[in-house]
């Protein structure tokens, strides 16, 4: 075992203050630190996103081929094809094979699956870091242990009690299980941020004789803004792209999302890939738009929440 | 198309009303109480929603699938160990449970090896050309694995000998001379497994790489110097000065993708339905349970999964109380 010095337990959980005057000295950090990248690196990284993007581009370039071109010749032969280009495949998956109500679908089940855990979690994470209460510490534990509970756990028995409610098959079947599911992980995260809130703040706001509701929707909750922002992107995109969950509580039917529409589009027998690939691509566009957009309180939120971890 | 986006719009707004109206309705409450007994009752009302909410979808549910597991398939006699040995028993079982050994073996640890290589190289570009980069690798974060799933399926697909190649890795293999490969069926050595797992790579990479960055830059320069001064080498100083400072978040980085390995479905649901010797504990449940039908055997492979995720789960807690202990 080697000894770790004090001070890089300090530097690997850094307080939230702290962390962001990192990131803006981002780029000091690269003035200061000799190791810049040679050659080697350039082409290394470079390879590497080459790699990275190519699949993507490869499947962006079939999703505008015939069938006939697609089923014949490679993606990169199709310079040599221009005007056979069509928008044909994005008309026929959205309206044929029904991605353009599943899109609809995805947004009905991703927001209030995104929103309700989230104002659930900030609650709880309030009470685990501002109030006293006999049992906090045992019941924050439990939360950090069922952190890792496969939710695999929940179907057999909720698709039984669900079938006694009629829940099968609606939104709420799957917003209530997404709120289960990501609860522990957002109660994690929000606490391990508002604990390095200025307690100061919190008191002096006790003293004013504001309460805890007005505490919490006033000071707490707008100073948690990167927190919860963070968590928010991240259960976006978790429940947009989420296929098992839907499988298991809505199947197959009118309520379907865009992830189940692909699934089954992909699952036909002798769809061709330029189908599949368009497919593929309105499937991706919401949450790759969230994810470019927000990229910024993206990182910040995970790494305020996890790097802690 | 209309109706069903009101219906959708409305039933968002109901859902997203009555959370509010919860908490609202639960402070009111709190607040018609007398001052002392409100102060007591007041923290596990605004805990009492989200331990319901865990109790509802991982307590119980975690009950009744040991319960179910020791069920027949429609959950009505008690059949003892029989699900566990019938699975055990089979030879195809014995499989799923090697490939998902293959994949928590390989895939964290080359996640995080690779994550790691990125952060760390990349902290040494500019800072424009670094953001760019960083982008890249993070983007497919933000496809679903069914959409990842697809774009692979170009690159591995295959046609017969005689026709040119759709595929990307077949076009090259016959550009080479080879006979093309039906790379999902050839599982000799695993080869379509691993094929799998690079998907989940190209996936998930990003999402290691800019918890590792974050880690990487926030080692303090002076300690890099210290280590230039007295003659270390780059690489003595990667693997003696900064991997021991980042050990804490490659820890953490390790366990997440770990147990999102574990419960790993959509890739190999997708891409092959687990057929060719490639199936995964996950996409066993869910054909357990959709299309045998089979309550007891679905519930017993989630009972084998919860016992893969104990010692994982201690150790977390562990590690929980350490940095508590150290902050």
């Amino acid at each position: 075992m080697t000894q770790q010095p004090s001070s890089t337990v300090a530097a690997a959980t850094p307080t939230a203050d702290e962390r962001d005057k990192r990131g803006k000295k981002s780029p000091a950090h690269f003035d200061a630190n000799p190791a810049k990248a040679g050659w080697a690196t350039k082409l290394v990284l470079g390879l590497l996103c080459f790699l990275w993007l190519v699949p993507l581009f490869g499947t962006f370039i079939t999703s505008f081929r015939t069938v006939q071109a697609a089923d014949s010749s490679g993606w990169w032969t199709f310079l040599g094809s221009l005007d056979e280009l069509t928008l044909d495949n994005y008309r026929r998956a959205l309206q044929g094979s029904d991605m353009g109500p599943g899109l609809i679908n995805s947004f009905a089940i991703t927001l209030p699956a995104t929103f309700i855990p989230l104002l659930v979690a900030a609650f709880a994470a309030y009470a685990f870091t501002f109030m006293e209460f006999p049992g906090r510490d045992f019941l924050f534990l439990a939360i950090v242990s069922l952190l890792v509970v496969p939710n695999y756990v929940a179907f057999v028995p909720m698709l039984q009690i669900y079938a006694t409610l009629d829940l099968n098959g609606t939104f709420p079947a799957v917003w209530l299980a997404h709120i289960g599911f990501g609860m522990s992980l957002a109660i994690y995260i929000l606490r391990n941020y508002m604990a390095t809130l200025p307690g100061t703040v919190i008191e002096s706001a006790k003293v004013d004789g504001a309460s805890h509701f007005q505490t919490f929707w006033r000071l707490v909750l707008p100073m948690s803004v990167p927190a919860l922002a963070g968590f928010a992107i991240f259960q976006f995109l978790w429940v947009w792209n989420d296929l098992l969950v839907a499988l298991m509580f809505i199947g197959p039917g009118e309520n379907a999302p865009v992830t189940q529409k692909l699934s089954e589009l992909k699952g036909q027998f002798g769809q061709g890939a330029n189908l599949t690939t368009a497919g593929a691509f309105i499937t991706m566009v919401v949450p790759v738009a969230v994810f470019l957009f927000l990229q910024r309180f993206f990182v910040r939120g995970l790494t305020a929440g996890a790097v802690k971890g | 198309m209309t109706i069903k986006l009101l219906n959708a719009l409305l039933t968002v707004v109901y859902g997203v009303g009555a959370a509010l109206i919860l908490y609202w309705a639960l402070n009111k409450l709190a607040e018609v109480l007398p001052d002392k007994v409100e102060a007591r009752i007041k923290p596990y009302f605004y805990i009492l929603p989200a331990y319901f909410a865990i109790s509802v979808y991982l307590l119980y549910p975690a009950i009744q699938t040991v319960i179910n597991s020791f069920q027949d398939r429609a959950s009505e006699e008690w059949v003892g160990l029989q699900n566990y040995t019938d699975l055990l028993s089979s030879s195809n079982f014995r499989d799923t449970l090697f490939n998902t050994l293959l994949w928590i073996l390989i895939v964290p640890a080359a996640t995080v090896v690779i994550g790691l290589a990125v952060a760390t190289l990349a902290d040494r570009l500019r800072p424009s050309t670094e953001k760019l980069a960083k982008t890249i690798i993070f983007l497919p974060m933000a496809i679903a694995l069914v959409g990842a799933a697809v774009i692979w399926d170009l690159v591995y697909a295959v046609r017969p000998e005689s026709q040119p190649q759709t595929g990307l890795q077949n076009a090259i293999v016959t550009a080479l001379g080879f006979d093309p490969i039906n790379w999902l069926q050839e599982s000799t050595l695993h080869l379509n497994s691993l094929l799998l797992m690079l998907v989940l790579l190209w996936a998930q990479v990003g999402f290691a790489m800019v918890l590792l960055s974050s880690a990487v830059k926030g080692v303090p320069i002076d300690t890099l110097e210290a280590a230039r001064i007295d003659g270390a080498s780059e690489r003595k100083i990667f693997f003696q000065v900064v991997v021991p400072q980042i050990k804490g978040t490659i820890i953490t980085v390790f366990i997440t993708v770990l147990i999102s390995v574990m419960k790993i479905f959509d890739i190999v649901f997708v891409m092959t339905r687990g057929n060719f010797n490639t199936n995964v504990l996950g996409n066993e449940f869910f054909t357990q349970l959709n299309t045998n039908f089979n309550n007891g055997a679905a519930a017993a492979v989630v009972v084998m999964l919860m016992v893969a995720v104990i010692p994982v789960m201690f150790y977390q807690v562990k590690h929980f109380k350490a940095e508590e202990a150290n902050a």
